[in-house]
């Protein structure tokens, strides 16, 4: 198999067992994620309780929507459904009644609820966190439309405010994250002055659809990293393309950047830019820099400054450590063929191991 | 599409075989492969299945899709389990996918499946984060053809469950499967290019509806720089892993591609006959991919690669990486150097190698 097995280091070990022992008193929470209602995450996850009910593991369901699919409806019959709590005009899950029956799964729809007032937590998934702290197993579901950190993206796509949230974070924290996908064109004829209309709603969807994986993704990276951490392996995969422009005096950095941000978005990439701080560097050169500089920060771009006395190995031990897949350089001499050889460019080429190295003219 | 055997693919087909059966739609099954799952097989209960060829190939019988009774049959939608396999040599088509060509060409709308590790573009991605090469791929554009890509997801956890408790393969066999594909950390990462492709999938489709709309209007695709690729083939065996990254990156990019092969009689004739088979190996595989290649008559590969690169405003050369470690004299067979230092107005692109670091 294609990774390096190196022994853990005894903080590894530490962080790793102290985490396993955490897990273990908390409940573990699964999240169903769609990028529309209608996709099917209701009954994804009661399909996933009855199956769990099956296995005669002790399910209840906390919450779910008030207005179910007629294919929901047989597997909510067979299972015990703790009912919502009516406060004012609003409902809550009952966070009580579920702690005190201590189910061993609870099933909560609809994430992003907001709670009534006066309750002991103004939002639903803070009442998750309650159950999953009391030890309670939990399978939830959330459209992409209420990530709190999305927010702005989601409002410019559907043109609509979205006023209640969950925080990235509380989904990137679960312990599973499965996306439900479905196709976001229905095969359907229409007029043409239906079509324009149409096409808008599903360029919307789709756009939605494609955050919603683009997140899942990212989730799912998120945990390959921590699992290849916790067991010591060190190995790229290169599942997710990240691109390092590397910063020299005499680079066109004008169309590495436009270059690299048109790639970056679209493998739905990372884009970092960095360069090596050298010692001696003559006036001239460094006003080269500065104005390199200048057009990474104008483009939004965050720039590494990285220190070593090795250009190349500096550039490349920095593209390993983030797993880096494409390298942006630049020429290295107009004329100079022979100042190829034994060049940071050449060490780049060679010992770039699963990155591409991509030559900018001058 | 899915990322591995048991995420639930054929079921999810299944499901909307029976959605669109009791809309009324004529649908049958062109080919279904159990696997032995109950759930699965419950799934076919009540639709037609076409029954499957039996051919007889060195003394075994082989079942194939019988791609003639299904045009014969004509139904409306047909549905077609593994989508990326090979048939048995005397078959008609190499592939399902191509049968399936066919059936598209009649006018009979396909439901499929395939996992993500068959994506002719990824195979060398595949390869290094699994470390097993993937025989059966099917060419990038036969699946930018589909109107519609839908991701099957199930959390690699789940998938292990199900393959502990015999329910993906029999016993034998999934404890051979958990030897390969079926590490975890495997799993994961096979999970997580599914889901970046799928995302791209419906970016593609997105962005390539917008520009029907705008080209019909006359108005300009974009206001994007238009990228050429231009892909150098030898008889290096990197060519092939070159050619599958530089119609990945011309297709994100929305990019032309070319491949081109550099001979001083315009043909090759002159090659030593190994080198000749391995060139015109992959300029065939070039072709496949929906890559137009040529073959450009020149003494010099570099000079005459990057005077047809600026004769036809090619903007990338995708090259392999050179095969010594130092930088050799002008004149030498590796042509990078070469190319690196006469291209001047072009973006050069060296190919790494995706080699899984440990087998």
């Amino acid at each position: 198999m294609a990774h390096e097995l190196r022994r853990k280091t005894p903080e590894e070990a530490l962080r790793e067992c102290q985490a396993e022992e955490a897990a273990a008193k908390k409940g573990h929470l699964k999240i169903f994620l769609g990028y529309a209602s209608g996709v099917g995450k209701s009954f994804r996850m009661l399909d996933e309780a009855r199956r769990r009910h099956e296995r005669r593991e002790d399910v209840v369901v906390g919450a779910i929507q008030p207005h179910v699919p007629p294919e929901v409806e047989p597997i909510l019959r067979k299972l015990e459904v703790i009912p919502l709590r009516t406060v004012g005009n609003g409902t809550a899950i009952d966070v009580d009644a579920l702690i005190a029956r201590h189910p061993s799964v609870c099933v909560v729809d609809g994430l992003a609820y907001n709670n009534p007032p006066g309750l002991r937590n103004p939002t639903r998934w803070l009442d998750v966190k309650d159950l999953l702290d009391a030890g309670i197993h939990v399978i939830a579901s959330i459209n992409v439309q209420y990530v709190a950190e999305l927010r702005d993206e989601v409002e410019a796509i559907t043109r609509k405010h979205v006023d209640q949230t969950v925080p990235l974070a509380f989904i990137q924290d679960a312990d599973e994250i499965e996306i439900v996908d479905a196709p976001s064109v229905e095969p359907v004829e229409r007029s043409p002055d239906e079509q324009l209309q149409a096409r808008e709603y599903e360029e919307r969807l789709s756009k939605l659809r494609e955050l919603a994986l683009v997140v899942t993704a990212d989730v799912v990276e998120r945990q390959l990293n921590e699992y290849l951490e916790c067991h010591g392996i060190k190995q790229q995969f290169g599942a997710h393309e990240r691109i390092l422009v590397c910063i020299t005096p005499r680079a066109n950095l004008q169309e590495m950047m436009e270059t690299a941000q048109i790639v970056a978005k679209r493998f739905h990439g990372e884009l970092i830019v960095a360069y090596v701080r050298q010692p001696n560097i003559s006036p001239a050169d460094q006003s080269a820099l500065d104005a390199r500089l200048a057009i990474a920060n104008a483009a939004g771009a965050h720039v590494e400054v990285l220190e070593g006395d090795d250009p190349g190995e500096t550039l490349l031990e920095f593209a390993r450590s983030r797993g880096i897949t494409q390298l942006f350089v630049g020429h290295s001499q107009r004329t100079g063929l022979a100042r190829l050889r034994g060049s940071p460019l050449d060490k780049l080429i060679w010992e770039g191991h699963g990155m591409d190295v991509r030559v900018f003219p001058q | 599409m899915g990322y591995a055997a048991g995420v639930g693919k054929t079921y999810k087909m299944l499901e909307e075989a029976q959605e669109l059966k009791a809309a009324g739609v004529d649908i049958v099954i062109g080919y279904f492969e159990s696997h032995g799952r109950k759930d699965t097989i419950a799934k076919t209960e009540g639709l037609e299945i076409i029954p499957r060829r039996r051919v007889n190939y060195r003394d075994s019988i082989f079942e194939e899709m019988d791609t003639g009774a299904i045009l014969a049959r004509h139904p409306q939608i047909c549905a077609v389990d593994e989508f990326p396999h090979t048939n048995v040599p005397s078959s008609e088509h190499l592939k399902r996918w191509e049968d399936v060509e066919i059936l598209l060409a009649a006018g009979i709308d396909i439901l499929t499946t395939m996992n993500i590790q068959h994506l002719e573009s990824l195979n060398d991605q595949i390869w290094q984060i699994s470390g097993i090469r993937v025989r059966e791929t099917v060419p990038d554009w036969v699946v930018q053809q589909a109107n519609e890509v839908v991701m099957v997801d199930l959390t690699p956890r789940a998938l292990l469950n199900r393959l502990q408790r015999g329910v993906v393969y029999g016993r034998e066999k999934a404890e051979r499967a958990l030897q390969n594909f079926f590490r975890e950390q495997t799993l994961v990462a096979l999970r997580e290019l599914a889901l970046r492709q799928a995302a791209h999938e419906v970016e593609h489709r997105m962005v390539n509806g917008e520009n029907r709309v705008l080209s019909s209007d006359g108005v300009s695709v974009g206001s994007q720089k238009r990228h050429k690729i231009l892909v150098l083939v030898t008889a290096d065996p990197k060519t092939a892993m070159v050619v599958r990254r530089a119609k990945r990156v011309s297709d994100f990019l929305g990019a032309e591609c070319f491949a081109v092969a550099v001979q001083p009689s315009g043909d090759l004739s002159g090659l030593p006959q190994t080198d000749r088979e391995a060139v015109e190996r992959h300029l065939n595989f070039a072709r496949n991919l929906h890559i137009e290649t040529r073959i450009l008559e020149g003494d010099d590969v570099a000079s005459t690669l990057v005077d047809f690169g600026r004769r036809n405003q090619v903007t990338q050369i995708f090259l392999t990486r050179p095969r010594r470690r130092a930088w050799s004299p002008a004149l030498s067979r590796d042509h990078a150097q070469r190319v690196i230092g006469l291209a001047k107005d072009m973006q050069i692109v060296i190919v790494s190698d995706r080699e899984p670091v440990r087998q």
